[in-house]
């Protein structure tokens, strides 16, 4: 309406206001404060938004990317590699400027920060300089032999290639590991043997099971979600609360019983053994593995997939199903052609949320996981213990560039205003 | 949903597996939640039913495990339980230390995410809100971040809240240090209030959608003030929705352990990290008796939601069959 109003004035320009202004200024400012208005409703929120959530996550961002563990400890070797190009062959200036380096980071025990960092690019680095610097104050020229003569790993190329890539502190090592390369002698890349090859294997599990707990879910929630939205309204809405109260429930509660039902002298176990279906040393393994993080993820997720299949096959009417069978259809094509493609944008909208909320899970893999069960938000939560922080950011990178790609994929096809809760 | 009369002998045989298969996965659902009821009253430490429990012999149940909850912590639990003993309990017992913060954490978080979530709600709510799309999903967004991002971004942050300044001005070689956030009540407030928010923006953006907009223009023609129009006018209809909103900001506060495992110090530990603790090392029949008392609690805020849920519908004309 107010687009049609614009444009009418727009076509008779000597319309005016009350107070003589020209009828398409006044409009346009009286849609631009009104825009401003909403604006500033939303403004407080956005602000608190960007200091607790994206500035953080930005930060953590920076990170991945940035690591000035050794070129802030390592000044000296920063400006010899700086006048040298790569592929100088390191001469006695540049192990003066070795051993100066080494000096200062004994006084500022910076050895072992420094040596981390060349670490992430040429593994067992970090002894070689925690070792070299303890021994750093003996030193004596010609530094070469001196330093050659301490550990006679300095005269490898591969440590001069790695502390040159270390001596900016921009990176891209982070995401080198974070995608199992490593780096050769020459400074190439190449794929880390085939056994040692981890990230990549464990986004690739993160996703594949993922995929099978959205499919169980999307299995179990089916045949619910058409019960509840077919029976009449009183009798499902009695039985929606036995869906919304796991939902409801806290999440440490419900991984906490399936602990108690499923361990291996848990209930369940328990009565298979007493009912003499197993045996007493043939306990099934359902927890504390890959089977224990699926059951419980599923259950977890299980209400975001009946939810929103709930709520699209309440919309469906039944006339469609009944024209079908009167015109000689059988049950089963009837389902086939006609119900099912209805409840597309329900199974859509629940797969997606299911799998986005999945790929990222943390807490109950980290519980009942076991060894075989932990995704990639596990080994996140390792590297942080481990202080490995940039290359923890580089893997939450990664997670976060494919949850953001779903998330898009979620906005385009169903729309985030279509999200509902209960 | 009754099988119509020309079903042949096999549609009713699948109708009946199909009610089968139905009752089975509301199983699936619904009995984690309740085992942990009865076998929280174990006499015995242990995490199945015992024989005794079987056979309901008294002998086989107690409180014991609801006792420890009181006791563990306390410096003298074995006194006569007397008015000291019960101010000691309650000044020292780790769980109800727990409780005590979970609950002064959650309240916090909520107002937070409620109040600024329901005026950012309307704003977006009206037409002429720009970048609305863009706007609308940074905001649900910590709902879809993996916690374990989120976290790990306010550890570092937390640290040193002016880092980003710093960064910002790298040109000028400033390092600013403010107080950390870390281990501090303000700080997992703030976290627990960003994952809250979505929850408000859904709820009160679905309950608006059914609030009809010229009722802000026929109050402010009556002279209303923005804000009176506010109290007066706009809250008591969309009230329900910002109530369950602030309750699902509430339980997903009260629920939250991860940024809890990394921002908080001893001095903020809530329930669910007193839980993820009791999960991960000493595992105790305890747990049961406090997951116990959330499932209860969480039946009560559904009952809540749900009666607010319909409160809505009845004020929004559609009638709930």
């Amino acid at each position: 309406m107010m687009a049609d109003i614009a444009a009418t004035a727009g076509m008779m320009p000597g319309l005016t206001t009350a107070d003589g202004r020209p009828l398409k200024t006044a409009l346009a400012e009286a849609q631009a404060k009104a825009r401003r208005r909403a604006f500033l409703l939303v403004a407080p929120l956005l602000l608190f938004i960007v200091f607790t959530f994206v500035l953080p996550i930005g930060q953590m961002l920076q990170r991945s990317v940035y690591h000035d563990g050794f070129s802030s400890a390592a000044p000296n070797l920063v400006a010899w590699f700086g006048a040298n190009p790569r592929g100088t062959e390191p001469d006695e200036a540049a192990f003066a400027a070795l051993a100066a380096d080494l000096k200062q980071m004994k006084a500022d025990k910076t050895a072992g920060a420094a040596g981390t960092r060349v670490n992430y690019t040429l593994s067992e680095s970090r002894s070689l300089f925690t070792s070299s610097a303890r021994g750093a104050d003996k030193l004596e020229p010609p530094f070469k032999e001196a330093l050659i003569a301490l550990d006679d790993k300095w005269a490898a190329p591969a440590v001069w290639e790695a502390m040159r890539s270390a001596a900016t502190p921009w990176t891209a090592d982070f995401y080198v590991i974070a995608t199992d390369f490593e780096r050769a002698d020459d400074g190439s890349l190449q794929k880390v043997p085939e056994n040692q090859q981890i990230y990549l294997y464990l986004f690739g599990k993160t996703f594949v099971l993922s995929g099978v707990i959205t499919f169980l879910c999307l299995l179990l929630a089916f045949p619910v979600a058409h019960l509840l939205a077919t029976l009449p309204m009183r009798y499902s809405n009695l039985l929606m609360i036995l869906v919304l109260l796991p939902f409801w429930t806290s999440l440490l509660v419900r991984t906490t019983s399936w602990i108690v039902l499923l361990q291996g002298q848990g209930v369940l176990n328990n009565v298979l053994v007493s009912l003499g279906i197993l045996g007493d040393d043939g306990r099934l393994e359902m927890m504390y593995n890959q089977t224990g993080t699926i059951i419980v993820m599923t259950h977890i997720l299980l209400p975001f997939m009946i939810l929103p299949l709930y709520s699209v096959m309440r919309t469906i009417p039944p006339s469609y199903a009944r024209a079908a069978r009167s015109l000689g259809a059988t049950s089963w094509t009837t389902f086939r052609r006609i119900y099912l493609p209805q409840t597309l944008p329900g199974i859509g909208a629940g797969a997606l949320l299911v799998f986005i909320l999945a790929v990222g899970y943390y807490i109950t893999p980290a519980l009942v996981g076991g060894a075989s069960g932990q995704l990639i938000s596990n080994m996140i939560d390792f590297h942080m213990d481990k202080s490995n922080w940039s290359l923890a950011a580089a893997l939450s990178a990664m997670l976060l560039v494919g949850v953001l790609i779903l998330y898009w994929l979620y906005d385009r096809l169903i729309g985030i205003d279509n999200l509902k809760l209960g | 949903m009754a099988l119509p009369v020309y079903a042949s002998p096999l549609e009713r045989v699948w109708h009946l597996t199909y009610k089968v298969i139905c009752v089975a996965i509301f199983v699936f659902l619904i009995s984690p939640i309740l085992i942990v009821m009865p076998l929280s009253f174990n006499a015995e430490p242990y995490f199945t039913f015992t024989e005794k429990m079987l056979t309901f012999d008294p002998e086989g149940y107690s409180l014991r495990w609801y006792d420890t909850l009181l006791t563990m912590g306390m410096s003298a639990p074995d006194g006569p339980r007397d008015a000291s003993w019960w101010e000691q309990a309650w000044a020292q017992s780790t769980w109800i230390k727990a409780a005590k913060n979970s609950v002064i954490i959650g309240f916090w978080a909520t107002i937070l995410a409620t109040a600024l979530g329901t005026l950012a709600a309307l704003g977006l709510a009206r037409a002429e809100m720009p970048y609305k799309r863009l706007i609308m999903a940074i905001l649900i967004s910590p709902m879809i971040v993996p916690i374990i991002i989120i976290a790990t971004g306010l550890f570092f942050f937390y640290s040193n809240p002016c880092s980003p300044v710093n960064g910002i001005l790298g040109l000028v070689d400033v390092s600013l240090q403010c107080g950390r956030l870390t281990s501090t009540y303000i700080g997992v407030i703030m976290a627990h209030a960003t994952l809250g928010i979505p929850f408000v923006i859904i709820t009160v953006t679905a309950t608006l959608s059914g609030f009809d907009q010229s009722l802000i223009r026929a109050s402010a023609s009556l002279g209303a003030s923005p804000s009176r129009t506010f109290f007066k006018v706009i809250l008591p209809l969309i009230l329900p929705g910002v109530v369950s909103g602030g309750l699902f900001a509430f339980v997903t506060s009260f629920d939250e352990v991860v940024a809890v495992l990394f921002i908080a110090g001893p001095e903020q530990q809530t329930i669910p990290r007193q839980m993820w603790n009791g999960i991960r090392e000493a595992i105790s029949p305890a747990i049961l008796s406090v997951a116990t008392i959330l499932v209860i609690i969480s039946i009560l805020l559904l009952a809540t939601v749900e009666l607010l849920r319909r409160r809505s519908e009845r004020l929004r004309g559609v009638s709930p069959a």
